[in-house]
């Protein structure tokens, strides 16, 4: 048994074990089992409404699960006693609509965490988000406005501001989603050149070609089960179940 | 300044006979300035009062606890249900008659003056205003917004203080501004309690010199430069807490 006291970084950073949740009557999620190791980049892909978007925020304790044991690093998410600040400090989240603050400029969306949450000392943590924005190509966009911004830009800035916490996982929900064509690109490089500094990175995503290039495995989801899950080239080659076939033969 | 408008005025009265005595008379002069300034200190009292019970109000209907969200909603119906005029009166004679005396060296005073009590009657009239309003502006923030908050290690008091507030204020500023103005006028009721604001002053001077209409003017005008100041700090409040690009 993992727990947070005997958790060493070759044990999975991430294990979701028969994990169900239900909205009242509807079961969402029926038993998911799911494991990340550190540096790893899994992606999860499935029909719409199939419960990806909750099975990802299980991992952050966003959404209570019903039922089922949520890890990482070895500390139960669900646990009533669970120290939320220090799960939060090491699972940041992307989501679909950036969820910015829009009356903060580009930096103050970037510093505010660690500076309100961990109490860093505000100089360091202002270099590291004006580092932050540069990598992911947000130079002297500091003082803008979120609403002034692309949606491409928006979503840079909500990934830089995740990062800012230096969390150990990252979770993105669909994060190109909402984006123009033209923009979804911007954001993918930059999600790219973080899975290649070995973040630890989970991703639901529509990409088909972003999610075979990058993630390590793959996981199909429907109706609240996973299917299969694989390494990505025998995914989308070879899949097994005639559901995957199904659905890469409607996205490919 | 008297000396100056004070020959205009006097001649204004003897050839015409319009009596505007506060502008030549240095008694009725002096009880229009104090009317003024006791009518802006009353005003900006219940403003005040009205915008903390507001905050309070609004936080108090989103309480686990039932019977305070009981309390907040039976607040709101009671006092925007029922004439302001019938408020104060029944504070300032209801429950002014049962407060406690002080002593002050020989004579006793109420410890809560007629000023006080309009103060407190008014600012708790328009507060149930602004339980509504702040409401409504913290509906209207995203709930994704507050989410992201939270995935990012906030506490509910850090949400609260920091992305909550900031953007709900904001978002009702408008309707605020309407509730604001319209207390700013409803002040003028503490006239029936004897509290010296303007219109009090006014009726001295005009139960003095008969000088009802030209007085009347003044209240007019003094009312309408008053609430277009209002409007005019309201609306560089709003420019300046403007969103850059939101909502466009
Ligand atoms: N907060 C919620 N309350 C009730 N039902 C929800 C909630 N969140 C999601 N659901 C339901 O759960 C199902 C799966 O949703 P979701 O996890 O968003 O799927 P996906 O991200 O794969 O599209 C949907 O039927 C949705 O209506
Ligand atoms: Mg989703």
């Amino acid at each position: 048994m993992i727990t947070a006291d005997n958790w060493t970084p070759d044990q999975p950073i991430v294990a979701l074990h028969d994990v169900h949740k239900s909205f009242g009557e509807n079961e969402v999620l029926k038993g998911i089992d799911l494991e990340v190791m550190k540096g790893e980049v899994i992606c999860i892909i499935g029909p719409s409404g199939s419960g990806k978007s909750t099975l990802i925020r299980t991992i952050n304790g966003l959404t209570p699960v019903t039922r089922g044991s949520v890890k990482v690093e070895g500390q139960e998410v669900h646990d009533p006693d669970l120290d939320k600040l220090a799960l939060r400090r090491k699972v940041g989240i992307v989501f679909q609509q950036y969820n910015l603050f829009p009356h903060k400029t580009v930096l103050q969306n970037v510093m505010m965490a660690p500076v309100l949450v961990l109490r860093e000392n505000k100089d360091e943590v202002r270099e590291r988000a004006r580092s932050l924005l540069a990598k992911v190509q947000l130079n002297g966009k500091e003082e803008a406005y979120p609403a002034e911004l692309s949606g491409g830009q928006q979503q840079r800035v909500a990934i830089a501001r995740s990062l800012c916490m230096r969390p150990d996982v990252m979770l993105f929900d669909e994060v190109t989603a909402a984006l123009d064509p033209e923009t979804v690109k911007e954001v993918l490089v930059a999600i790219k050149q973080l899975a290649g500094e070995g973040m630890t990175c989970v991703l639901v995503t529509h990409e088909m070609g972003f999610a075979r290039e990058i993630s390590d495995r793959v996981y199909f989801t429907d109706a609240g089960r996973i299917v299969e899950s694989g390494p990505p080239a025998q995914i989308f080659e070879t899949p097994k179940d005639p559901r995957t076939q199904e659905f890469l033969s409607k996205v490919l | 300044m008297l000396d100056i408008i004070a020959p205009f005025f006097e001649r204004l009265y003897e050839t015409t006979g319009l009596n505007f005595s506060p502008f030549y008379d240095p008694y009725d002069w002096n009880r229009l300035l104090r009317g003024m300034w006791v009518s802006v200190e009353l005003i900006i009292a219940i403003i005040a009062l009205s915008l903390v019970i507001g905050v309070i109000g609004a936080g108090a209907q989103t309480s686990r606890i039932r019977a305070v969200r009981w309390l907040v909603a039976a607040y709101i119906e009671i006092f925007r249900n029922t004439p302001p005029i019938v408020q104060l009166l029944f504070f300032y004679f209801g429950l002014g008659a049962i407060t406690p005396q002080v002593d002050m060296g020989g004579w006793y005073e109420p410890m809560i003056g007629s000023f006080g009590w309009a103060v407190i009657a008014i600012g708790i009239f328009g507060g149930s205003y602004n339980v509504e309003i702040f409401r409504s502006g913290v509906e209207a923030v995203p709930g994704t917004t507050v989410e992201a908050a939270e995935a990012l290690g906030f506490t509910n008091f850090q949400i609260f203080v920091y992305v909550t507030l900031p953007l709900a204020f904001r978002f009702c500023l408008p309707a605020l501004t309407n509730n604001i103005i319209s207390l700013a006028k409803t002040s003028s009721l503490a006239y029936v309690i004897a509290v010296p604001e303007i219109t009090y002053s006014l009726s001295g001077i005009w139960s003095d010199s008969v000088n009802v209409p030209e007085m009347m003017v003044l209240l007019f005008v003094y009312y309408i430069v008053l609430v277009a100041i209002i409007a005019r700090l309201m609306s560089s409040l709003e420019r300046r807490l403007a969103l850059p690009g939101y909502g466009q």
